[in-house]
């Protein structure tokens, strides 16, 4: 694949990694933050494990996002399907974790499909406020069927049982941050061969010109109700993770607080170059946990502004702010 | 009998407020294409203008009301060049982050400035209290509602079909270049068709001040009800929004009435349901 | 070496060991950190705020209390309202921070969520408001200061039943408290002869109640009863109480204390006047505790700021707490915590006599059956009778096996 094909303005990290599928040294980087983490703060190990699952959760918004283009604001739905299939297993006697994820993602991935089915032929406006209905529909179902679900009490008596029958979940959360922080890699992996491959490829056909991949005769619609179904798949993982560490679900992982964090913290760190979340979803959430905690007001309003100055000045979020300057000084001699 | 009486009372006066709301969301984002989820914004900046002036300062009723209008819409003239205007051509996601951003700064100011309470709103006396019609009872407030609201809604379509203004921005929402090669400076008409937007969305928040609470919340509460009315109603229609406010509002209404459980979850069955039927909304034309 | 060296040296000297003496003495002092978990962002917000300033207040005024070398430290969190956050906050501050007490927690899904914490961790976890009837049960740790919805409710609907009328209709929050209140309320009222003619489910987050009020007003009972939540829906529902004109129609208005909650009032207009309430403490009670608490909290945060039910659980709660370091040195762990507290006391709380019972641990108090009325111009939450020492009856009536 020559240059003359790639779109001039494709990110740099895309087309480093489009380019050779081989891994590049950079990759490295998150895992060895990751697993130096565990070492240097053992303290906050309940803060990394829901760092972790922050991340599987913007990595399947990534996918539908800033690879096919789907803006959606529902994307709770799954993460909570899942969420409520670990939980209500763990519930009813089942905690065998490693299935518990399975079933999650099979579920949602259910979910995804048969609604992506139903929304996917729409578009712009319309396309946004139907994958909010569904998001509302089954967020009011899991309110009203409270005596399966716990409803606003939330969902009680889950008992997990050890990873691989070995590793209990304690209190200081060492289980869980590993847990995580290995089904994270699995999940990026699979992100990332889905990505490299001509089904990646074409989602960004997709996403820059549909009607030239109408054109040329490529299914767009079973591609996009594909990426949608796998995203679904992977956002319930993500919701079976927090159920699983935390041993509790309650009705906000199907808020829509929870899609927009999701989506801001993707924002932040850039759409589209699958290292975002890696990024955003850090940065995000210490910073939260560092100033929410002190003025919550005044939180709600940075976050706001900031906001508005990434997309106004930064559309590509953090990463795409390093690539322009990385850009910028391989240009300078 | 009476059940149905009371039904289309109350649906039509949140119908009302949810209109006067919307309208101006639908013609500028059929106009400028642009998703403005901060609309409400305006509604509830309406709604704290006329209340502030109100309960601190003491003015009445009607001048509050018209304070609303007039600041919000001269306020918004503001937001859309230094802001808006940036992203008109931008991607939908973009637009939507941007006024996701300042939902989140109004929230937050409003909730620094005034508190996190609702802000107090009591009728004005002449408006208080039950109309008596011999057969039954209406709260007076709710009457007055649906009169002003049939009252602006007359006006705002003979404005649009009748003066050179309203033929200006019908006529950009059709065909923008067109409009553009006959001469209509299409900028300017942003401006001020986003200003009468906002200042009508800040009088729907003030009227409706009294059904629907003036809290700093308001934008991201009403939000969904806000884009239904517009998705359903259809992009850039001004009718559209009118008779999808009158089916969400009756439909609301009803079913707290007659099904409270489930209600939540038929209207969003029901705007699905819509949507699917009608993409462009049941109007829609943009 | 020069004399001004070796007088700095001597002085710096004199310093080093004074810190050192210093540090030796606090290392023998105790520290009890009280790890606090409350909502202080998002719509209740404003709840959280009243149960912290209670806290506040009770540790300023008992700085003296505190035994000879005991430090008190409060390590406050923000759960956003949510369960998951909650129960993680509560795991930063066992694991983290090594707390030895928690408080606080507004909400029962919260709440129920960190439960099973304490009991892990072996903590004794004083929860300061959230109502949910099983939380107590959830943990042999937990010991409740606040209430539960049938303590207020089913003294309530007795009451109704004897002095307003015999046909009464509900209208509740479609959640779980919502569901308490009407169960204790329509419990209460039948007990007594009355008869229970219909009952609305309504959306939790409703703002406009009117619609649901004309139902009722086409039926036209006696008495309604309504239960929201705690916070800003009480305004809403005097609205709507006077706009569809359910109070010239003679339907008598009833309810637990939230539909009259005490900062709101001031905003209601003349809707709430005559409205019964059952509640636990409103500021207008005379007793000699409560005006000695008001003086306090008004020197405090001011001659406008109102303190309510939830600032008076922060305070007791506070209390209970104090009593456990006082009667342990400083040194405790959950089991001797809890053995305090089962059982525990106070005659002289802002509400009146409380305990904590010692087989629910759960609390123990008065509810008083209040009306709204007009007092020197402000509305204030008249107590009228008083309920001695209810236990939480949906416990008596779902007994453990």
């Amino acid at each position: 694949m020559s240059d003359a094909t790639a779109p001039p303005a494709a990110p740099l990290a895309v087309e480093l990694l489009v380019r050779s599928h081989r891994l590049r040294l950079f990759e490295l980087a998150p895992w060895l933050v990751a697993v130096a983490a565990y070492g240097l703060f053992p303290d906050y190990l309940s803060l990394g494990s829901q760092i972790l699952i922050g991340v599987v959760f913007s990595l399947s918004l990534d996918l539908i996002l800033g690879y096919a283009g789907i803006v959606t604001l529902g994307q709770a739905a799954f993460f909570g399907a899942g969420a409520y299939t670990a939980g209500l297993l763990a519930a009813h006697g089942w905690g065998e974790p490693l299935s518990g994820l399975v079933a999650a993602g099979i579920i949602a991935a259910i979910l995804g499909f048969l609604s992506g089915a139903i929304i996917l032929r729409t578009q712009g406006l319309t396309l946004l406020m139907l994958t909010l209905m569904i998001s509302f529909m089954v967020q009011e179902a899991a309110n009203k069927a409270g005596a399966v679900t716990g409803g606003a009490d939330g969902l009680q008596g889950m008992e997990v049982w050890p990873v691989l029958g070995l590793f209990r979940f304690d209190l200081l959360g060492r289980t869980a941050y590993l847990y995580c922080l290995a089904v994270l890699f699995l999940v990026w992996l699979a992100a990332r061969r889905i990505v490299h491959s001509p089904f990646g490829r074409s989602l960004t056909g997709i996403r820059e010109n549909e009607a030239r991949m109408h054109a040329i005769g490529s299914p767009v619609f079973r591609r996009r109700l594909t990426i949608y179904t796998i995203a679904a798949a992977l956002a319930g993982v993500a919701g079976a993770l927090l159920a699983e560490t935390t041993q509790f679900v309650a009705l906000e992982v199907l808020s829509f607080e929870r899609s927009g964090a999701g989506l801001i913290m993707l924002i932040i760190g850039g759409v589209g170059r699958l290292y975002g979340p890696f990024i955003g979803v850090p940065l995000y959430m210490v910073a939260q946990d560092r100033f929410a905690q002190a003025d919550p007001v005044y939180w709600d309003f940075w976050i706001g502004l900031l906001l508005i100055l990434v997309v106004v000045f930064a559309r590509g979020g953090l990463l795409g702010f390093v690539e322009q300057l990385w850009r910028k000084l391989r240009k300078t001699p | 009998m009476s059940a149905a009486v009371s039904i289309a009372f109350h649906g039509l006066a949140y119908a009302m407020v949810l209109y006067l709301i919307s309208v101006g969301l639908s013609v500028t984002m059929g106009l400028m294409g642009f998703v403005n989820l901060a609309h409400g914004v305006f509604a509830a900046a309406g709604g704290y203008v006329m209340t502030r002036l109100i309960n601190g300062y003491g003015v009445p009723f009607p001048l509050a009301v018209a304070a609303a209008f007039l600041a919000v819409g001269a306020g918004s003239i503001v937001l859309e060049r230094a802001l808006y205007r940036r992203l008109y051509g931008a991607d939908e996601l973009s637009q939507v982050l941007m006024s996701v951003g300042l939902i989140f700064m109004s929230v937050a100011s409003a909730k620094f400035l005034w508190g996190p309470l609702a802000q107090p709103m009591s009728p004005p006396g002449y408006l208080s209290g039950q109309l008596d019609l011999g057969f039954r009872t209406f709260p007076t407030y709710r009457s007055f509602l649906i009169l002003a609201g049939a009252m602006l809604v007359t006006l705002l379509w003979l404005g649009l079909e009748r003066t050179r203004f309203g033929a200006r921005i019908r006529a950009a929402v059709d065909n923008r270049r067109m409009a553009q090669s006959i001469g209509i400076n299409t900028s300017l008409l942003f401006t001020w068709t986003f200003a009468l937007g906002s200042a009508l969305a800040a009088l729907g928040g003030a009227l409706g001040a009294e059904i629907l609470a003036i809290d700093p919340g308001y934008a991201l509460e009403h939000l969904i009800y806000f884009l239904i009315v517009v998705a359903v109603g259809g992009l850039g229609s001004i009718k559209g929004p009118f008779f999808a406010a009158l089916l969400l509002g009756i439909a609301d209404t009803g079913f707290k009435y007659l099904l409270p459980e489930f209600g939540a979850f038929f209207i969003y069955a029901l705007t699905l349901g819509l949507l699917l039927w009608r993409p462009r909304g049941l109007f829609g034309r943009a | 070496m020069t004399r001004q060296t070796r007088r700095w040296r001597r002085s710096a000297g004199a310093a080093v060991a004074a810190a050192l003496a210093m540090a030796a003495a606090s290392a023998a002092a105790q520290t009890v950190k009280c790890g606090v978990i409350l909502t202080y962002s998002g719509p209740q917000a404003s709840l959280g705020e009243q149960v912290d300033k209670g806290i506040e207040l009770y540790v300023a005024e008992h700085a003296k209390d505190l035994p000879q070398g005991v430090r008190l430290t409060l390590i406050k969190r923000d759960d956003t309202f949510n369960a998951d956050v909650g129960k993680r906050l509560a795991q930063e501050l066992i694991a983290r921070d090594r707390v030895n007490v928690l408080a606080g927690v507004i909400g029962t899904p919260a709440a129920n969520a960190i439960a099973p914490l304490a009991t892990e961790a072996r903590i004794p976890f004083v929860v300061m408001n959230a109502a949910g009837v099983t939380t107590t049960r959830l943990s042999p740790y937990v010991a409740r200061v606040s209430f539960t919805h049938w303590q207020l409710s089913l003294p309530l609907g007795r009451w109704a039943a004897e002095h307003l009328g015999k046909r009464a209709m509900t209208a509740v929050s479609d959640f779980a408290p919502g569901y308490d209140g009407e169960g204790g309320f329509s419990k209460g009222f039948t007990e007594m002869g009355g008869e229970i003619v219909g009952s609305i489910r309504m959306p939790v987050m409703t703002l406009d109640f009117a619609p649901f009020f004309e139902r009722v007003k086409a039926a036209r009972p006696d008495v309604l009863y309504v239960f929201i939540p705690a916070g800003q829906q009480a305004t809403a529902v005097m609205k709507a109480y006077a706009d569809v004109g359910l109070k010239s129609a003679g339907v008598k208005l009833v309810g637990p204390q939230d539909i009259v909650t005490d900062e709101e009032l001031a905003n209601m207009g003349d809707a709430p006047e005559g409205v019964v309430t059952a509640g636990n403490y409103s500021p207008a009670a005379e007793r000699p505790q409560n005006i000695a608490f008001l003086a306090a909290w008004r020197r405090a945060y001011g001659d406008a700021a109102v303190a309510n039910f939830m600032s008076v659980a922060g305070w007791d709660g506070m209390a209970a707490i104090y009593d456990v370091i006082r009667r342990t040195g400083g040194r405790f762990d959950g089991d001797q915590a809890m053995a305090i507290l089962r059982g525990w006391k106070d005659p002289d709380s802002p509400r009146g006599p409380i305990m904590i019972d010692p087989e629910t641990r759960d609390i123990v108090q008065n509810v008083y059956i209040r009306r709204t009325e007009r007092l020197g111009g402000h509305l204030a939450n008249v107590e009228f009778k008083t309920i001695e020492q209810v236990r939480d009856p949906w416990k008596e009536l779902n007994p453990l096996k």
